[in-house]
């Protein structure tokens, strides 16, 4: 028999956890000092809280993971949270709704079926929710704060396309469909089908003298949305609180001097989102989005609060970090080596001092070479007790007590800073 | 190489075999009263078959057990809705066994929005044998929070009272059996459709096989099924009875436990009208009893009933309530009487070539061997805990729909079966390894009806007076 790995799974090595870290202490460290605060939802919800409509979409809802639990004969099903906004909004919902606003973030897997196995069913995120205010600004801070953290992480070519639900949702009313099939096109969309709104355009021809311009044309100036406002103020009335909302965004991003592109039919995301729709793009590759959701807490039974929120895909960041920003401070380790069982209670001694002297401090249990390792420190049967061997410099010291062991790493190594501390000090 | 089919017993079996009469194809064992479940042509020497539950053959293909099948559409869909990627290619609408699966609801207003307006208050509990097709239509509708009881059968049973909505297959003819039913959707139309593998149909050369069935569908006779004569009557509606009005609600079995239980209730001195009955009513009246109403539904679904409420007494069978409480080990249901009638024994069985005979043996040759292991029964749950028990490491259960035997060998390595004697199991060339238990038909009841109310009482009243009966003989 086999060992196998459950299809549609990965694991994650040494290597991949070190980024993963990282990407996860950048993430954190911008959010504390944004005020956001952190909070963990449990990994199995009820169905039913995903399932009404306006969040998530029945392609969606077709590959959650549900079953029966142990005492499901009601047939009340639970799922793998399939969606990491969701249970926020849930949270918020039942036990913060009195504070009016919540600036909440957290790091999180989500798990969806992917029939062919290929690609992985667990995906780890990290997001936020800014709950209980709609205004531009709410919006931009989210922007800005998605864009310091991957600026942190040293990504490349970072884009930012914008659009925006409520103008797409105006739009697909103004052709005249029927609700359904305005949620049918709507959920196209959000499911990343860009032609979607095009292909609309052409079965009514008689619509496309307004609609197409709108759809087909990208924008990256506060200009391109006031051009579209001036074209549409007549014929499109509905349009221009959206549009207002959008121009507030864009204006204080460009004095912020972000560059952004404006892509309506580009809606991708979520059916929950009301206002504005964020996504980032490092290269080619979707590396996060977010948006507003102004209707989900009232949708799921909570007062009339507005919020919009963002994730990063932790997955796809993990593959794009340089190795450069990951490297480890050097002259930090030490292989803490016993000659004979006798020395092994002094090993664990002066191990324990070292680490609490900030040194990562590792035992030799007999098979471990020396490999990656800067200091060899070996604990004699007869004085002096300590040999002190700089794997580096390749040159050795003999010492009495640990101080004198210390004082000889100190001097040597310069800074004590432990990763995360490195990792967050930029 | 050998090109394997599936066929489908039942419903679709005698107009598929004249098909494959006029096919030509020499497949004589295929009728009606067919004992043996493996089956050659005479035609085709490379050409064999194997007879299955209609709903079993969609997956029997899609895993690649079988090259070709025929099956009704509805199954086949059933298959496809959740996981729409299997390797399941249609071949051909074989334009018989006509039918269409009707979402239909016992309530008086009974449009959409109401529905999901309901939805918003509560749950929406759908009862089908087509689970999947009813989630499917659930989440396309938007309902809200929402239950499917997959169901063996008569799902028409259960509005209005146990099910806002059921999931059902109305074939032409039996639009009786849906009466005092109104249609919500029609969710499917369908009729039998010749299936093929992916594998198989991109390599291997079905093509005499399957151009014979097509030339002779072409020359069936002109297909005098209207699906358009499958009108749901809307005459009647039934009173919605609450939970606490102090009506006692007994399940009684449908199928081949109706005449013992007929007798024995008789027996006891309690009446029941139309039961078994010839037009399908599963609604039969009780006659000399006040404050008790009865409904026939399957055995197999009637445990999830009575810890649901919907039922405060239900003749069942010990193995399905141990195969329901392995499900949900802590479910609030209890054995009150054991009737003593229609004994089986519930055992793992395996191929006569297989070189075990007991579990310990089997866990061995399992270890030894590099496939997985495959445990074919009706009983999912008690056929997981006998593998998990006797650490069968790496296993699969598959789900059947009775037939079971027909699996082994090729399909799967044991089966968890019920038997009378025995016979059946060694006609196929099965031998039995192990009894997991005794299996008799028993009265279940839910824990949580308190025994001083009046409804405890009355539910006390008529146990007591079967039990009487029982002990008679």
């Amino acid at each position: 028999m086999r060992v196998q790995r459950c299809k549609g799974t990965r694991d994650l090595s040494p290597d991949e956890m070190a980024r993963f870290r990282f990407i996860e202490e950048v993430f954190r460290e911008r959010c504390l000092r944004w005020g956001y605060q952190e909070v963990r939802t449990p990994t199995i919800e009820y169905l039913h809280l995903f399932t009404s409509a306006g969040t998530l979409t029945p392609s969606m809802l077709g590959r959650v993971y549900s079953f029966l639990d142990w005492d499901g004969w009601s047939g009340e099903r639970v799922v793998l949270r399939p969606d990491g906004t969701i249970p926020i909004a849930r949270l918020y919902i039942d036990s913060m709704a009195d504070r009016g606003l919540a600036r909440l973030f957290y790091v999180t897997n989500t798990f969806i079926f992917e029939e062919t196995g290929k690609k992985t069913r667990e995906r780890w995120q990290c997001g936020t929710e800014l709950i209980g205010v709609n205004t531009p600004a709410s919006d931009t801070e989210l922007i800005v704060l998605a864009l310091e953290v991957l600026n942190n992480l040293k990504l490349k070519n970072v884009t930012l396309r914008l659009s925006h639900a409520g103008l797409i949702k105006a739009l697909l009313e103004r052709l005249g469909l029927n609700p359904e099939e305005q949620a049918k096109i709507f959920d196209r969309i959000l499911d990343g089908d860009t032609k979607a709104l095009a292909a609309l355009g052409a079965d009514r021809p008689e619509m496309s003298g307004i609609l197409l311009p709108l759809l087909s044309l990208k924008g990256n100036s506060s200009g391109f949305l006031k051009n579209l406002k001036a074209i549409s103020a007549r014929s499109l009335p509905e349009f221009e609180p959206y549009l207002n909302n959008f121009i507030g965004v864009v204006r204080i991003l460009e004095s912020l001097g972000y560059k952004y592109q404006i892509d309506i039919a580009s809606g991708a995301g979520f059916e929950y989102y009301t206002g504005i729709i964020f996504q980032l793009y490092s290269g080619r590759e979707k590396i996060g989005g977010g948006g507003r959701y102004d209707a989900l807490i009232p949708a799921m039974g909570g007062d009339d609060v507005p919020a919009s929120g963002f994730a990063l895909y932790i997955d796809r960041l993990m593959n794009l970090i340089e190795p450069a920003a990951l490297r480890k401070p050097a002259g930090q380790s030490v292989l803490v080596k016993s000659e004979d069982d006798g020395g092994m209670n002094e090993a664990f001694s002066i191990a324990s001092r070292l680490r609490d002297a900030g040194y990562t401090a590792e035992l030799d249990l007999g098979s471990r070479g020396t490999e990656g390792t800067r200091w060899l420190l070996e604990i004699q049967g007869k004085p002096p007790k300590y040999r002190l061997r700089d794997m580096v410099e390749s040159s050795q010291a003999e010492a009495q007590t640990a101080e004198e062991i210390l004082t000889i790493i100190e001097g040597k190594s310069g800074n004590q800073d432990s990763l995360a501390q490195r990792a967050t000090s930029k | 190489m050998g090109i394997k089919i599936a066929l489908p017993k039942g419903r679709l079996l005698s107009k598929t075999a004249s098909l494959l009469q006029m096919a030509g194809w020499g497949m004589d064992g295929y009728h009606e009263q067919a004992r043996l479940y493996h089956l050659k042509s005479r035609v085709y020497p490379n050409l064999s078959a194997k007879m299955f539950h209609e709903r079993d053959i969609p997956i029997q293909v899609a895993i690649g057990n079988y090259d070709l099948g025929i099956c009704g559409g509805d199954w086949v869909e059933e298959l496809l809705v959740k996981y729409p990627s299997s390797s399941l290619v249609k071949i051909r609408d074989l334009d018989y066994g006509a039918g269409s699966l009707c979402m239909v609801a016992g309530l008086a207003d009974i449009s959409m929005d109401a529905i999901r307006r309901k939805a918003g208050r509560g749950t929406i509990r759908i009862v089908s044998e087509y689970a999947n097709l009813a989630e499917s239509f659930a989440l396309e509708e938007r309902l809200r929070r929402f239950s499917v009881f997959p169901v063996w059968g008569g799902a028409e049973a259960y509005p209005p009272e146990d099910a806002e909505l059921a999931l059902i297959s109305g074939q032409n003819g039996d639009e009786g059996r849906v009466m005092g039913m109104r249609l919500v959707a029609r969710v499917l139309d369908f009729s039998a459709y010749l299936i093929a593998n992916r594998g198989s149909w991109g390599a291997k050369d079905l093509d005499r096989v399957v151009a014979s069935i097509c030339d002779s569908c072409d020359h069936l006779p002109a297909n005098e099924e209207i699906r358009e004569k499958l009108e749901i009557k809307k005459e009647k509606t039934y009173n919605i009875q609450r939970p606490e009005d102090g009506i006692i609600r007994i399940a009684l079995p449908d199928g081949h436990q109706q005449a013992p239980m007929l007798q024995l209730l008789k027996k006891a001195g309690i009446e029941v009208e139309d039961y078994p009955s010839p037009t399908g009513n599963r609604r039969p009246d009780i006659i000399n009893i006040e404050g008790v109403t009865a409904k026939v539904i399957r055995p197999q679904d009637m445990p999830l009933q009575v810890v649901n409420g919907n039922f405060d007494l239900a003749i069942t069978g010990r193995d399905w309530l141990a195969d329901h409480r392995y499900q949900f080990p802590s479910s609030p249901v209890k054995e009150l009487l054991d009737l003593k009638s229609g004994k089986v024994r519930l055992v793992a069985v395996v191929s006569q070539e297989l070189p075990v005979n007991n579990a310990a043996n089997l866990r061995k040759f399992i270890e030894e061997s590099t496939a997985p292991f495959r445990v074919a029964s009706e009983y999912v749950n008690i056929a997981d805990r006998y593998a998990r028990d006797n650490h069968f490491g790496r296993y699969r259960v598959i789900p059947t729909w009775g037939a079971t035997e027909a699996f082994l060998p090729d399909d799967a390595d044991l089966l968890i079966e019920n038997t009378e004697t025995g016979g059946t199991i060694a006609r196929h060339n099965l031998k039995i390894i192990d009894t997991l238990f005794e299996s008799t038909a028993c009265i279940i009841g839910n824990t949580r009806i308190k025994s001083g109310s009046t409804k405890g009482e009355k539910a006390g009243f008529i146990v007591e007076t079967i039990r009487a009966a029982v002990e008679d003989t």
